[in-house]
């Protein structure tokens, strides 16, 4: 059982006009193996500000606050660290590698991950298993890292590698978005297949309700203006499917 | 690869400069330097006499260490021997023969186009044939390995002649120190598919200018591929020519240049013949102070020349502070019946978010910069088609790596020359 907690965080990025903007205003949010959490909020809510920061994307500064790994202080970490201590981001718009093909890398990733190669008969028998969940055809291994991969690709090739690397912890930002219904069921029976098999924890940030029809989050945050404006249980996202944010927009 | 384009160019155009490969569009840069009246009025001779000593006023010499270089411009004195150490090996299909120029009948598709050339071609007494017979389809890779020597100066020249719809490779290495001029003159039968891979592998005080001229046959595919590595200065001018129409034809090229070292690729592809096809790139990576690359990418559509499609693209990544790029594209259109012509040039450093995004996943820095490097790399250097060399090639471009890793990549100085595009003609063409 292991627990990843964020204490009062606090973050800013620099602006391009050399100043200096606070996003995070004091995030709190405690999650433990196994449980899925439901971030969701508006536009600009700070959601993948959020995401970033915990995996230690340098663009974002902490000002003060919290994030730990089973005590351990995931701030400390270097970005490939936190990986390795078992921290996991599928982003929102993952990055194009020219020239490094996606066989390449999952294998390259597994190895720093594990901090040994993994053997070679039963991880290309895993890929190619995890691959076939996914419905990606055999011949994405050979194309290179997100080069002209389609919106719905992206995303299950983000799934995949979560699926492969087998993280305590995984965040999700809006892996649901640009999925059509069908991709959304396959991506989400991926990461319900994760669930299963390693007990991960999961933050799921989305926008739309309509994934959670498909992963069931235990706890739902909403999150508006850089914090986590109110938490419940999985019918705080029925009550947004219905009102949406305005309610908490307006307060805010 | 994310582009960073920065440019001190005097007469500042776009520096990145993507025309599309189909639909040729009107360029307006004409502001930019234009070395010559035209490229096709450049001096070609195999009289030294012919070529000055360049003093570096000169538009072709501007960019090139000239006193580093000094020992290629000198005439060979009579009673020097200047043979260079070669040693060819392949399938026995190929035939393989020496003798003076004459003997071999070199000269048909090579004509010096600068002084090193023409002394190189002048001090030459034993020159190599290697000769693809028609008809003939390779299964292995001819290799010629030329041997330089410390203190000592080479010339040579190789001719590979690729028989009618032959099929074949040639791997072309350079090793060793001391100073090359070689000319390399590349015939390439009708309907033949060839490809040579001419590989700079020179130890740290070598200096090398070679002249590669490629003659692509009708209906022919060529490919010419310079790899340069090694050497402290290494220039090397591949031309390509067409003998008949529907030839297809890449120039292709990858290098690493460290502290004080220099790198010159200049190609020039010469368009007159109808529907043929050419297609330019080379990648660079550079490091260290003084670490110096220079591409220039001249293309000519001559005004017979309808229906010709061209692209040609450099791409430098600056790894470090100190170094710098020289990147200049140019591109002359004399007719507008064309089905394309198009050419970028960036040079960037590396893109924080890829290394991000390995990161991410696990690596560690000096890893994620390894792989952002190989994968550079990879497309051209595995277009060679040999998985051993390419291996051994990346091998040795990510020891060069180590050198400066965990590399300062905040700081980085790009000079891009921008570009030089002299348009006569340029309309829409289906
Ligand atoms: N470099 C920056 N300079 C200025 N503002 C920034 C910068 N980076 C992010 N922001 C702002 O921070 C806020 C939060 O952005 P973030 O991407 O975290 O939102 P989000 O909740 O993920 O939104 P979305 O639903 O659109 O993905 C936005 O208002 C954004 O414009
Ligand atoms: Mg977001």
């Amino acid at each position: 059982m292991a627990t990843l907690e964020i204490r009062d965080l606090h973050v800013t990025v620099a602006e391009a006009d050399g100043g200096v903007k606070e996003i995070l205003r004091g995030v709190d949010l405690t999650i433990r193996s196994g449980e899925v959490h439901a971030i969701m909020g508006p536009n600009g809510s700070g959601k993948s500000t959020l995401a970033y920061s915990i995996a230690g994307h340098p663009k974002y500064t902490v000002t003060s606050g919290s994030v730990t790994l089973d005590g351990e202080d995931v701030l400390a970490m270097t970005v490939d660290e936190r990986a390795r201590a078992g921290l996991f981001l599928a982003m929102q718009y993952p990055v194009e590698v020219p020239g490094v093909t996606v066989s390449n890398f999952l294998r390259t990733a597994k190895t720093a991950v594990d901090g040994e190669a993994p053997k070679l008969r039963t991880w290309v028998k895993d890929v190619k298993q995890a691959m076939d969940d996914l419905r990606m055809d055999p011949t994405f291994a050979e194309r290179n890292v997100n080069e002209n991969f389609s919106g719905g690709e992206k995303k299950r090739h983000e799934i995949l590698q979560m699926e492969l690397l087998k993280p305590k912890f995984a965040v999700l930002d809006e892996t649901d978005s640009g999925l059509d219904v069908d991709a959304l069921k396959v991506v989400s029976e991926g990461v319900n297949r994760s669930l299963e098999r390693t007990d991960v924890g999961v933050l799921l940030i989305t926008h739309y309700t309509r994934i959670l029809r498909y992963i069931k989050p235990q706890f739902v945050h909403v999150f508006v203006d850089g914090r986590v404006a109110e938490q419940g249980g999985p019918e705080l996202a029925d009550a947004l499917e219905e009102s949406g944010y305005d309610r908490f927009l307006a307060k805010a | 690869m994310t582009a960073v384009d920065e440019t001190t160019d005097p007469n500042p155009t776009d520096p990145v400069t993507e025309t599309p490969a189909n639909g040729a569009r009107a360029h307006s840069h004409g502001a930019g330097t234009v070395p010559d009246a035209s490229r096709a009025e450049r001096v070609t001779s195999y009289d030294v006499a012919d070529f000055a000593v360049p003093r570096g006023r000169e538009e072709e010499w501007k960019f090139s260490p000239l006193k580093v270089l000094a020992p290629l411009f000198a005439e060979a004195a009579a009673d020097a021997d200047e043979t260079a150490h070669v040693e060819v090996s392949g399938p026995d299909a190929v035939e393989h023969r020496t003798g003076t120029p004459a003997e071999i009948g070199a000269g048909a598709g090579f004509r010096p186009g600068d002084r090193a050339a023409a002394a190189s071609w002048a001090a030459t007494t034993q020159a190599h044939l290697v000769r693809i017979p028609a008809e003939a389809e390779l299964d292995a890779p001819v290799l010629v390995t030329v041997r330089g020597e410390a203190g000592r100066t080479t010339s040579g020249h190789l001719l590979i002649e690729a028989g009618h719809h032959s099929k074949g490779l040639v791997v072309l290495d350079h090793v060793g120190g001391g100073a090359h001029r070689g000319g390399v003159e590349v015939r390439v039968g009708d309907g033949a598919q060839v490809t040579v891979v001419s590989l700079q592998e020179w130890d740290d005080d070598a200096i090398h200018v070679g002249q590669h001229d490629v003659l692509v046959g009708r209906d022919a595919f060529a490919r010419h591929i310079a790899v340069s590595l090694g050497g402290k200065a290494v220039r090397i001018s591949a031309n390509l020519r067409y003998a008949g129409p529907g030839g297809d034809a890449q120039l292709l090229g990858v290098y690493f240049a460290d502290a004080a070292q220099h790198l010159e690729h200049r190609q020039f592809v010469d368009h007159e013949a109808t529907n043929c096809k050419s297609y330019v790139e080379y990648k660079g990576a550079l490091q260290g102070e003084g670490a110096h690359a220079v591409w220039i990418g001249d293309v000519l559509i001559r005004a017979a020349a309808e229906g010709t499609e061209t692209y040609e693209l450099n791409r430098n990544l600056l790894l470090t502070d100190g170094a710098r790029a020289d990147s200049v594209p140019n591109l002359e259109i004399e007719t507008g019946e064309i089905v394309g012509a198009g050419h970028a040039s960036a040079t960037g450093r590396f893109d924080d978010e890829q290394l991000f995004y390995l990161q991410s996943r696990g690596m560690p820095e000096a890893d994620a910069r390894r792989l952002v490097v190989r994968g550079f790399f990879a497309d051209i250097i595995g277009r060679i088609g040999l998985p051993d060399l390419a291996e051994r090639l990346m091998a040795t471009i990510e020891t060069e790596l180590a050198a400066t890793m965990p590399g300062a990549h905040d700081a980085l100085q790009a000079v891009a020359t921008g570009t030089s595009t002299t348009t006569q003609t340029t309309t829409e063409e289906n």
